[in-house]
């Protein structure tokens, strides 16, 4: 009986072991490390000597972090893109959860297959679309101009704008979805007790559909925002050199400049900063459910 | 209890606080109220009694403002109502699954309709202070309602839809969800508020005691229309069609054919092995009528021998006995066929059954005790 109990709780432990806390480790060795001319590119390593290599250790890589500007430019602009994002993606995603949980039954799985469609294609291939449409010789332009709204064409392409619409069209799935969830669950009769008890329809949204809809915005927000701050694909392609994102300078030192060390410093930092809102996520959820039991 | 004299529905100058009008209600084809007029008092225990799908539900949403009729008009305190929204109604609602937010303590879901009122925080105080006293709910009043039991929900949903002390409380099925000991109890403490706050009750309900103990009339529903509205013992004694004296209770029905026996009198004849059974009734049938004679068990005697004084007698024999402790009802087969439940009291403690499976009997009634029904 000890024994399973001990072998179904280890097995999760060991693949987090495996896959989450032995790459950070070396992830964090190589950001104690220096930069080399060697293969692999920093030095000490483990031929060296076990004792060697811990002596050489420092935190070169991080004070030099703080002394240079971009880096925290890059996390500042970077939790900015991410934090405008969530609340794009909760004001875009909100009404289509709502609609969805308000929708006939006979709708529903078919709205929700429209939300989780997109995830079929490659990530690759829908954010090279928005190229496609944003562009200035783009769709979009393309109808603005046509409709005669514009004389000349919008420049959003290589904008931080652009950024947060593929921000914001990649990651609405995962807003929805919890949201739904919670809206789904929500007894119309709270809704018609709210209006007999002298809300208005507006009142009776704001006063017990939103509140009790709180957890899945939380959760939707957590979704949207812990992937958003590391992103690199949307802000590469979208973006263009204006925009600064963290996931970019972590790209940029670690393919262009082959700074492996600098470059492991930067993402511990990113994993530090997410590691906070990635605990207030869990103890959200934890929270929920004990109210739920 | 003052409600021995309250009969605000016999008298001719009376207005009544709430008023259907001829109302249809369809939902596309389907008419869930038909042509229907009723009208309510104030101070009323009334219970509209019916099926589920007999269209009560639909009366109650219609008056707490949430279904519009299709024609037909509904006054409440002498003013139209319809199209006026459920928030600007002096109607509120106890609701079945009590809707109580589950994201508000109960203090903060009884004081959440007296917000919407614009009343002051020192008014908002007393009066939650006020129903928590009355429901006996106010050592619960920071919980939050998954962390109480059903029957303090029920009395909080209670406290909550009487606190903004409307003209008008509409209870559906608030008793639905609770077991049968705690029932019995709340309906009593229901009457009791319901009488101290003087508040016009209108109660929902598929429980035939439920609605007889506690309203002052019943209304029984049956597709979308009333069948009999009356006070409850009107209703149980004095049934205007089969359905009503179905539906409440139980009873014996006899079909048969209707004879003039003198004033107010007939004879029934319903079997031609068994002599003609003898009823009063004061709604006229003539020669030769169909008619349904309506009589509750209890009020058929059953007994070894003859009995000589009887208006109504009838042979047969016992075919089962159903003891329920109280009572025990003998389900006799008459020797036409027919089978007759017989009730009697058990007042005595450890006495012997005089009568037994298989024993021929002889089961008796007089003449007023049944009720003759056309339909």
């Amino acid at each position: 009986m000890n024994i399973r109990r001990f072998i179904l709780i280890a097995v999760p432990y060991a693949w987090l072991l495996a896959l989450f806390f032995i790459p950070f480790f070396i992830v964090f060795k190589i950001s104690l490390s220096d930069l080399a001319l060697a293969i692999p590119p920093y030095s000490p390593t483990v031929k060296d000597g076990i004792f060697n290599m811990l002596s050489a250790f420092d935190f070169e890589n991080f004070t030099f972090l703080a002394s240079d500007d971009l880096y925290w430019k890059a996390y500042l602009s970077s939790l900015k893109i991410a934090l405008i994002s969530t609340i794009f993606a909760v004001i875009v995603g909100y009404p289509m959860a709502y609609g969805m949980a308000r929708a006939p039954d006979e709708w529903r799985p078919t709205l929700m297959m429209l939300v989780i469609l997109p995830f079929w294609t490659s990530f690759l291939i829908r954010v090279y679309a928005w190229v496609g449409i944003l562009s200035n010789e783009g769709l979009l332009n393309q109808l603005l101009l046509w409709l005669g709204l514009i004389d000349a064409p919008l420049t959003i392409m290589n904008t931080t704008t652009a950024v947060y619409i593929g921000i914001v069209y990649t990651y609405l799935p995962f807003m929805i979805l919890p949201i739904y969830a919670a809206l789904d669950r929500l007894d119309e009769s709270l809704i018609e007790a709210a209006e007999d008890l002298g809300c208005s329809r507006t009142k009776a949204f704001w006063l017990v559909t939103v509140p009790l809809s709180r957890n899945g915005i939380i959760a939707g927000c957590f979704l949207v925002f812990i992937p958003a701050l590391g992103e690199f694909v949307i802000p590469s392609l979208l973006g263009g050199s204006g925009t600064l994102m963290i996931g970019k300078v972590l790209f940029e030192e670690f393919f262009n400049n082959r700074d492996w060390p600098v470059a492991s410093a930067v993402a511990v930092v990113l994993l530090l900063i997410l590691i906070v809102p990635i605990t207030l996520f869990q103890r959200n959820q934890q929270r929920q459910a004990e109210a739920d039991t | 209890m003052s409600q021995t004299n309250f009969s605000p529905w016999d008298d001719p100058n009376g207005k009544p606080l709430i008023r259907f009008d001829n109302v249809t209600k369809k939902f596309g084809e389907f008419v869930a109220i038909d042509d229907l007029t009723l009208d309510i008092y104030e101070r009323e225990f009334f219970a509209l009694l019916g099926p589920s799908g007999c269209g009560k539900t639909t009366m109650m949403r219609m008056l707490a403002g949430f279904e519009d009729p299709t024609s037909g008009k509904m006054e409440l305190a002498g003013k139209n109502i319809a199209g006026i929204p459920p928030n600007k109604r002096a109607v509120n609602m106890m609701f079945q699954s009590y809707a109580l937010f589950p994201h508000l303590t109960v203090w903060d879901n009884i004081a959440f309709g007296l917000r919407r009122g614009g009343a002051s925080k020192q008014q908002i105080e007393k009066r939650v202070e006020e129903m928590l006293t009355l429901t006996r709910m106010t050592k619960f009043a920071r919980r939050k309602p998954h962390q109480i039991s059903g029957g303090q929900r029920q009395r909080v949903a209670l406290a909550r839809s009487l606190a903004k002390a409307p003209k008008l409380l509409l209870l559906d099925e608030p008793l639905g969800a609770l077991d049968k000991k705690l029932r019995q109890d709340t309906q009593f403490e229901l009457m009791d508020i319901q009488e101290s706050t003087g508040t016009t009750f209108v109660i929902v309900t598929h429980d035939q005691e439920e609605a007889m103990t506690v309203a002052s009339r019943v209304a029984v529903m049956d597709e979308g229309r009333i069948i009999q509205v009356a006070t409850p013992d009107r209703i149980y004694e004095a049934p205007n069609s089969v359905y009503v004296a179905d539906f409440i209770g139980d009873v014996n029905i006899i079909e048969g054919t209707v004879k003039p026996a003198g004033e107010d009198l007939y004879y029934i004849d319903w079997n031609p092995n068994q002599a003609p059974l003898l009823a009063a009734s004061e709604r006229p049938f003539s020669d030769g009528q169909t008619a349904h004679l309506a009589i509750r068990p209890e009020k058929i005697t059953i007994s070894a021998e003859q009995p000589v004084e009887a208006k109504n007698t009838a042979k047969g024999s016992v075919l089962d006995i159903a003891y329920l402790g109280n009572l025990s009802t003998y389900y006799v087969q008459l020797d036409g066929g027919q089978v007759v439940k017989a009730q009697t009291a058990n007042t005595r403690r450890l006495s012997r059954r005089s009568i037994t499976w298989e024993d021929k009997v002889w089961i008796s009634w007089s003449a007023t005790a049944g009720v003759l029904l056309d339909r």
